[in-house]
């Protein structure tokens, strides 16, 4: 009686063991499909390959500034600083300047001899583009603005302002 | 056969201009520091200190779109003892600036400290009484990640820029810094004479 409860013993281990061997495959064979199937590419993969391949931004997304010029060169903003006063985190500083006849920078009587945005401070909600009335300020979508410190992310006029077509067509000026 | 027994420098924030390269460095190999970096800046286990909105994209980008691992820093981390880097994503308040001090020194050397978003670099919109303006008055930040909240690949571009800054660690490479940064004209870079 001992020797035949031994050996019942013994097939329930066996039989656990298929089982459990058994459950192990079958989740495994789902992992291991995944797999191919990724590495055959036959399904697409969901990952963006975010160095090499850049997703496309939404058409509404709102990252980093401009400040765009007419077509004939002249810078579009005015100096009126309606964004300064729009923008909810305070991070525009704008210091207006007057055009004369031998300094024109703009269409209009004056123009901004400063002007500064804090990036790191800013929130990007595009307020200062609503409020600007020449439609001068404009938030591209660059996103890559992380710097190491915190003075890299005062963003000056110059880094700002985009460059004019003659300066592009003769890239010497 | 030379044994490894130099102090690995540890990095300071506070001194962001280290004096890199052979002339200066307390390195007796050079290539074992390679070594060194390039398993540390591989391997950034982040420590999840989410404070507000910004934690939401920090998770976004540890998911399957983004997908932080192909960088290794998948295994977000709720011990400080196990982490790597902070990236602090959120307003920070004053109350919460000593627990963030705290859980900082916790973390064992070496340290990196990723100031996400625009509340955590500089106190964003709100600036009053209850908010600290920037977590560096606390704690030495590394990157700073604009943006209200940075988007997963704004994040992910931000710890792309923390891995070229410990690889530049003790390899002589100087990388870029900002003009407030620049290395003083009474120590020049070595070899450059």
């Amino acid at each position: 009686m001992g020797f035949l409860s031994g050996v019942k013993d013994s097939a329930d281990k066996i039989k656990d063991s298929a089982d459990g061997a058994k459950a192990i495959a079958t989740g495994f064979a789902i992992t291991f499909r995944h797999y191919a199937e990724q590495q055959l590419k036959l399904k697409p993969s969901l990952t963006i390959q975010y160095p090499e391949e850049r997703r496309e931004q939404y058409p509404r997304t709102r990252w980093r500034h401009a400040l765009t010029r007419y077509e004939n060169g002249l810078e579009k903003c005015i100096g009126c600083s309606l964004c300064a006063g729009a923008c909810p985190a305070r991070c525009i500083n704008v210091v207006a300047a007057d055009n004369t006849d031998e300094n024109r920078v703009s269409p209009g009587e004056r123009y901004a001899s400063t002007y500064e945005i804090n990036m790191l401070r800013c929130i990007f909600c595009g307020y200062c583009q609503d409020a600007c009335p020449t439609g001068a300020i404009v938030l591209r979508k660059d996103f890559e603005l992380a710097s190491y410190t915190r003075a890299d992310n005062l963003y000056t006029k110059e880094m700002l302002l985009e460059p004019s077509l003659s300066s592009l067509a003769e890239p010497g000026k | 056969m030379a044994k490894y027994t130099t102090e690995i420098s540890l990095h300071d924030s506070g001194s962001p201009n280290p004096d890199f390269g052979p002339g200066s460095s307390p390195f007796v190999l050079a290539r074992m520091e390679e070594l060194v970096n390039w398993a540390r800046r591989n391997s950034l286990w982040p420590l999840t200190f989410g404070l507000a909105c910004c934690a939401i994209e920090m998770m976004a980008s540890a998911a399957t779109r983004f997908d932080l691992s192909r960088f290794g820093s998948e295994v977000f981390r709720a011990s400080p003892r196990q982490a790597d880097v902070m990236i602090v994503a959120g307003r920070v308040s004053t109350k919460m600036a000593p627990v963030l001090r705290q859980i900082y020194d916790q973390m064992p050397n070496p340290k990196w400290v990723i100031s996400m978003g625009a509340c955590a670099s500089t106190g964003g919109v709100y600036n009053n009484y209850a908010i600290l303006q920037g977590v560096d008055q606390i704690v030495p930040v590394d990157v700073y990640v604009p943006g209200c909240p940075p988007s997963p690949d704004a994040l992910i571009y931000g710890i792309i820029k923390l891995q070229e800054k410990i690889k530049a660690q003790g390899s002589g490479k100087v990388i870029e810094l900002g003009p407030l940064f620049q290395r003083p004209a009474t120590n020049p870079v070595p070899g450059s004479k």
